[in-house]
């Protein structure tokens, strides 16, 4: 557990939201922001951001794929700004890549330039991509988040699933092979956790739209084994994980034939949460699975008490 | 009768060494030249057993310089790009890239599997991000549909009344305020094969 305590930066992290947080997502964004507020870290909105192109964009044209992503490091840049908050998979690993990408192959770093250049944008600088799993480890640390919680949870065990692009194939947000970092936050803010050994096996991902048989067949066995494991919820921090698992949860159980009913959380809920935020601006209303639970175990008017 | 049989076994004066050498000058994938055929890749990857060849068949493919076979396979397409295959290969073949190369490849010479749905979803959020900046959930989901299978949108509807109902689902086209900008930054003059 780590207990670096680095102090809150005020002026803040540029957060780059990305298309999923700003629609179905959008419970992911409320509690980030919630939770920051709740935190007392600032937050700023980079400035007319593009999408990050996700996958698709790397299947179509790998170099537009890099500009896309240069387009919004260079915003960062020009914003100030060290560092840029991804709270996305997709785009968390988009822009990383493309850091990785500039700095270690010339024909890419001289393509990036000259569209840049082109485009009147600046230069593409080293702005840092950070995950919110990592910072919330690393720069606000597990014993400050314990010290700040302020309601005793009454929920169920939980599964942490961390998905695949956040732990792969950089390893910066959390070990790829077991990450225990959300599992640690989980259980600070007294959130018990069950081992979940397909904590990151991949969703599909888009799958589940376009080929659902396969999509849903994966999903399928990570809410399986969640249940088998003991947990009564998933927590995760991948906007597509959430939906696939939430959203297609009845159509799996009505395929499958057996009884789902499990919420599908942010961690950035349960954390915002347990530091005392309300559940509406923590989009917790936003669940279309495990909705009788979520509000049994995330009540609005829980007395709030001194949990240290 | 005759149309079903095929002949499974493979002759040199198929393959193409010289694409082979194109493939592997990208950035990302010189490494495939290092790979041991030890199977890691497939044993972990979610979605190999719907693939009709397995990553480490695909990158031996590649290596003989087997176009058709690496470019019309649904494997490339069944890649969620999860990087499973990337992370714990031993030789460090970075597989994802690989796949994402030949889907590149498959697309730009229509070499994919005709109304299939991955790629036609990959070419129209290609285009929304082109002309807008951002992706739109709905109109990428229509838009895929009308051109892959319409009969889609019927089953995709159920979903959609609980996404608007708890306000998940916007309608509008989603845009960035400078698309001038993005746009001639994304100007470039396109280098062939890329």
């Amino acid at each position: 557990m780590s207990t670096a305590q680095k102090p809150a930066r005020r002026d803040g992290y540029v957060y780059f939201p990305g298309c999923a947080l700003s629609a179905n997502g959008i419970a992911y964004d409320e509690s980030l922001r919630t939770l920051y507020r709740l935190l007392g870290l600032g937050l700023r909105e980079l400035e007319d951001w593009n999408c990050c192109g996700a996958t698709a964009y790397m299947s179509i044209d790998e170099g537009s794929a890099f500009l896309l992503s240069a387009r919004n490091l260079s915003i960062a840049h020009r914003m100030g700004a060290e560092e840029v908050l991804a709270p996305c998979s997709a785009c968390y690993l988009v822009l990383r890549k493309t850091q990785d990408y500039v700095a270690h192959h010339p024909s890419v770093r001289r393509k990036v330039t000259e569209s840049l250049e082109r485009a009147g944008l600046g230069p593409l600088n080293t702005v840092r991509v950070r995950h919110p799993l990592e910072v919330l480890y690393n720069d606000v640390g597990v014993a400050r988040i314990q010290s700040l919680t302020t309601r005793k949870w009454r929920g169920g065990r939980i599964a942490c699933y961390y998905g695949c692009q956040v732990v792969r194939p950089y390893d910066e947000v959390d070990k790829p092979y077991n990450p225990m970092r959300m599992d640690e936050l989980m259980q600070a803010v007294g959130a018990p956790t069950t081992d979940y050994s397909l904590k990151t096996k991949c969703c599909g991902g888009s799958l589940t739209g376009t080929t659902a048989e396969v999509g849903l067949r994966l999903n399928y066995i990570l809410l399986k084994e969640a249940a088998r494991k003991g947990a009564q919820a998933i927590v995760t921090i991948c906007p597509l994980c959430q939906f696939n698992l939430d959203v297609y949860q009845k159509e799996i159980a009505r395929q499958s034939g057996e009884r789902f009913d499990m919420p599908v959380l942010f961690f950035t809920q349960v954390l915002g949460w347990a530091l005392g935020g309300e559940p509406r601006e923590l989009g917790l209303h936003r669940s279309l699975a495990g909705q009788s639970l979520i509000q049994r175990w995330f009540a609005a008017k829980e007395e709030v008490e001194a949990y240290v | 009768m005759l149309a079903m049989i095929r002949r499974k076994m493979k002759f040199q004066r198929e393959a193409d060494p010289v694409w082979a050498d194109q493939i592997s000058q990208q950035p990302g994938i010189d490494r495939i030249w290092s790979c041991v055929q030890c199977g890691t890749c497939s044993g972990t990857c979610p979605l190999s057993i719907y693939m009709d060849f397995t990553p480490r068949r695909v990158v031996a493919l590649v290596r003989e310089g087997f176009r058709g076979d690496a470019l019309g396979c649904q494997t490339i397409w069944l890649c969620a790009s999860c990087y499973s295959c990337t992370a714990h290969c031993p030789q460090n073949v970075h597989i994802t890239d690989l796949m994402y190369r030949l889907k590149r490849e498959a697309i730009q010479y229509r070499m994919f599997p005709k109304r299939f749905p991955i790629p036609v979803l990959a070419r129209e959020f290609f285009r929304l991000v082109q002309r807008h900046g951002r992706n739109s959930e709905v109109w990428l989901v229509v838009r895929m549909a009308l051109k892959s299978n319409p009969f889609a949108l019927l089953s995709m509807a159920k979903y959609g009344f609980g996404l608007l109902r708890t306000g998940r689902l916007s309608l509008r086209q989603d845009r960035i305020q400078r698309t001038k900008e993005l746009q001639r930054e994304l100007s470039a003059p396109q280098e062939e094969p890329q």
